[in-house]
């Protein structure tokens, strides 16, 4: 049991498991749920942080198009600059709960209609000034106005009434929302000096490190913010996020020390870095996703019997095996994973089965004219190849499935949301209660299925103003089933975020919430040479 | 008027008629792209209501054609406009970048055409034997591989098993003239590969194309050395294909680079123009490819008016 638990202890360390795990673990060997805990936070926090130096993280996903203003931000490059020189009023933490930032307390009326945030006394904005209550109202309404193309809009739109008093910002909100602090985590959501309204693009904000220079698609350095509120963050004297596009050159510049940390790793290089020390591959198992999307309202989709025939005849495993270089896991056809608070593991995993497939092709009284699978290259890194598969383990079945290759050049106007079945992705999002609403939800605008279910939407308002968390993952557990047995969702895989640091970097915490321990890597890491 | 300043005149103003020309096939060729600008910055995630906002917002309801007059009118009083995307200052972020896509270019161009044109003569001097076979077969080689393989091979070779260049090529505002040479090494190597090879054959070409001339033959029967023959009277009357092939070669160093300039993520014009075609930024796209298409056509014009220079019969016309 000792080399079990050392085992654990060290992957603690190393940050590859997280609190949830090891108390779970550990309370299996049958050591006390508290033991566990303090064991957990003194193996955490083993290595003492080192300041100094300056930490260079490579990030894929950046165009000379980008703009510091965080409502425009849509690709990791502008994500990670974000979240380093911008703090929201709380965030999700790594084992999925709420975590205090520039808010010190949240609290709700008893049925999750009107939120009150306190804010921390004394956070200080880079330009001056400290923040204030009218400063999150403002920033806030910016992001509910039309006009502001946010990211977030969709998040805020639900909120009704915003008041500002004192230290206090009170949010009513048009209908319950149990979830919303995890919402208002979203990282569109810096907290701006007036609300960013007459400067959107500054980059002034209350993080550890502000902004030195910044050139688009190309690199944003920094430095440490003196006067932080927050000393368990901002270790190095100064941080910088180049944008590296090309696969090759990433690898490359961490292999040769040019920065310490990039995202995106190739799993087909993962085995090639595997020999080298200066390098660790990191891998989380995130929320984000690869589908397939049938538009339920359309022919020869709206039967539900081909859609079943469609789901039974997708080889999981061979996917991710050879799609994700078995960096993932086997999807369910349910958008959610244990990334999620509230999933429920206990559904059965639905495997490649020809036999039931051709049933209910038979079944279907499908006449028997090519299905098209509309797929570009972009859609999700080997959508092309997943695509084929996915027809070859079909037609096996005899289910005559076809793929159809489109540029990726207006994939997202012209196919998606548009064509009956196409490829795409989904990033994932911290609860259940925004990815179904998001996108299944009969009145969703992103509902890329179009799923329309009044019994599931039903369920998904009730477990909105559910407080009781087991009974909210009872209503959760349900809609999985909807969604599994009648959607037009085929989710065959997550991918894991697969990501690389050099040895020297300490601090580094395995974040299922998005890639770069959630965007926060270069507020939290250090480096020990 | 004489008749070179008479000739230069002409092609000037041939090239600014080429250079309107281009501008109307560019924005024909912008408009004719599948999707559009405000659904192409937005991506995947564009709500209905959000592409309605930033379509108004970005005059994308106007009818083309006072779209582009309206564009062309500001080019001409200098004013480059903002990228609809990001609402940077075109002309401030250009300027940058084109420099860096000269500097690039011209690190390029310093060691290459002198370079190709030694070797050409080499080459020349010692036609159907081995040095020949050697710089023709080398040479040949690296203009067969595709840039982004001689990219990762020289990224292998000298930034993982003789680490002494980095695989990262930006150059920032305020690194020093030697460390900019630093960064740019590898993208100069490769861009060496790729346009030598090209220069050097022609080189060789003309020179033993004139070699054949009688006049050749009495340098020889003088008695001077072939070095010298070929250096003081081959060489000079191989100038004018050699520069047009120099010129070619010159335009391509700035304008067709952007393969490389993706893999060492080197700030210059061809990605910044790549970035903006994807989301559709109609005034950058434009204004960038008129400075392509200028440069192209300046160095063109620049290699016509060297070849006329260059030969006396078209210099002194009867």
């Amino acid at each position: 049991m000792t080399d079990q638990l050392d085992l654990m202890i060290s992957r603690v360390r190393k940050g590859r498991m997280n609190r949830r795990e090891f108390i779970g673990r550990t309370s299996a060997m049958g050591i006390s749920a508290g033991l566990a805990g303090a064991l957990f936070t003194k193996a955490a926090h083993a290595d003492e942080p080192v300041k100094g130096g300056i930490l260079r993280a490579g990030v894929a996903g950046g165009e000379s198009t980008n703009s510091l203003d965080p409502a425009l931000a849509a690709s990791d490059v502008p994500y990670m600059i974000n979240r380093t020189w911008g703090e929201t009023l709380v965030d999700v933490d790594a084992n999925g709960a709420v975590e205090m930032r520039v808010a010190e307390e949240v609290s709700s009326n008893a049925d999750a209609t009107e939120w009150k945030f306190k804010i921390r006394a004394g956070v200080e904005y880079h330009g001056g000034g400290t923040v204030t209550a009218e400063d999150v109202v403002a920033t806030l309404k910016r992001h509910t106005d039309e006009k502001s193309q946010s990211g977030a809009l969709g998040i805020v739109q639900g909120i009704a009434e915003m008041t500002a008093e004192g230290d206090m910002v009170t949010l009513k909100l048009a209908s319950a929302a149990a979830d919303l602090p995890f919402l208002i985590a979203d990282y569109h959501l810096n907290i701006q000096p007036g609300g960013g309204v007459d400067a959107p693009a500054a980059g002034i904000g209350t993080g550890a490190y502000k902004v030195v220079a910044s050139e688009p698609g190309v690199i944003t350095t920094f430095e440490r913010f003196a006067n932080y509120w927050d000393s368990s963050r901002g270790h190095a004297d100064a941080v910088e996020v180049l944008s590296i596009n090309d696969n090759t050159a990433r690898t490359a510049a961490i292999q040769s020390g040019q920065v310490h940390l990039i995202n995106r790793v190739d799993p087909k290089i993962v085995e090639l870095l595997a020999g080298n020390t200066d390098v660790v591959i990191e891998q989380v198992a995130g929320p984000g996703h690869y589908v397939f999307i049938m538009h339920c309202d359309k022919a020869p989709f709206d039967n539900n019997d081909l859609r079943m025939a469609l789901k039974m005849s997708v080889n999981r495993g061979e996917m991710v095996e050879k799609i994700l270089g078995g960096f993932g896991t086997p999807g369910n056809d349910f958008p959610i994973n244990a990334a999620y608070p509230l999933f429920d593991d206990s559904l059965p995993q639905r495997e490649y089965d020809a036999a039931a497939a051709a049933e209910f092709y038979k079944k279907s009284g499908h006449d028997g004219s090519p299905i098209l699978l509309q797929v570009a290259p972009g859609a999700f890194p080997g959508a092309v190849d997943a695509a084929n598969l996915f027809a070859a383990s079909a037609n096996a079945a005899g289910v005559p499935l076809q793929v159809k290759l489109e540029p990726d050049d207006g994939y997202w106007s012209d196919i998606w949301n548009v064509a009956p079945f196409c490829a795409s992705y989904w990033g994932g999002r911290p609860v259940q209660d925004q990815m179904y609403t998001t996108a299944y939800l009969s009145t969703a605008e992103w509902n890329d299925t179009k799923f329309k279910n009044a019994k599931f939407d039903e369920l998904l308002l009730a477990a909105r103003g559910e407080l009781d968390n087991a009974k909210r993952k009872g209503l959760y557990s349900e809609m999985a089933h909807i969604v599994r047995d009648e959607g037009g969702l085929i989710l065959p895989m997550f991918n894991d975020w697969v990501e690389g640091r050099r040895a020297e970097v300490g601090g580094w915490i395995a974040d299922p919430q998005g890639t770069l321990m959630n965007g926060t890597a270069l507020n939290k890491c250090w480096l020990t040479a | 008027m004489h008749p070179v300043l008479k000739l230069v005149t002409q092609r000037l103003a041939l090239g600014l008629l080429l250079l309107l020309a281009v501008s109307v096939v560019i924005f024909l060729g912008v408009e004719a792209l599948p999707g559009d600008t405000a659904q192409a910055i937005l991506g995947q995630s564009a709500t209905p209501q959000a592409l309605a906002n930033l379509r108004e917002q970005m005059g994308l309801n106007e009818p083309p054609l006072t779209r582009y007059f309206s564009w062309l009118g500001g080019i001409l009083t200098g004013d480059l406009g903002t990228a609809l995307t990001n609402g940077a200052d075109i002309a401030q972020s250009i300027k940058q970048r084109l420099g860096n896509t000269l500097f690039l270019a011209g690190c390029a161009a310093v060691i290459s055409v002198p370079l190709a044109i030694v070797l050409g003569l080499i080459a020349a001097r010692y036609a159907g034997r081995w040095p020949d076979k050697l710089i023709s077969g080398v040479t040949l080689t690296t203009i067969s591989l595709p840039e982004f393989v001689a990219a990762y091979f020289v990224i292998f070779l000298l930034t993982q098993l003789i680490p002494i260049f980095q695989p990262v090529a930006m150059v920032l505002p305020g690194m020093g003239f030697w460390a900019k040479l630093n960064a740019v090494a590898l993208p100069v190597i490769v861009l060496v590969m790729v346009v030598l090879a090209h220069m050097m054959r022609m080189t060789r070409a003309a020179i033993l194309n004139v070699m054949q001339s009688a006049y050749i033959e009495t340098a020889e029967l003088k008695g001077l050395s072939p070095m010298t023959v070929i250096w003081r009277h081959a060489f000079p009357n191989a100038i004018a294909p050699v520069v047009s092939v120099v010129m070619l070669n010159l335009a391509y160093l700035v304008v067709g680079v952007v393969v490389v300039e993706v893999v060492f993520s080197y700030n210059a014009l061809g990605q910044y123009l790549v970035d903006h075609v994807t989301k559709r930024d109609l005034p950058v796209v434009q204004a960038v490819g008129l400075i392509f298409a200028a440069v192209y056509i300046f160095l063109n014009m620049l290699a016509d008016i060297i070849g006329i220079l260059a030969n006396p019969r078209l210099r002194h016309p009867k």
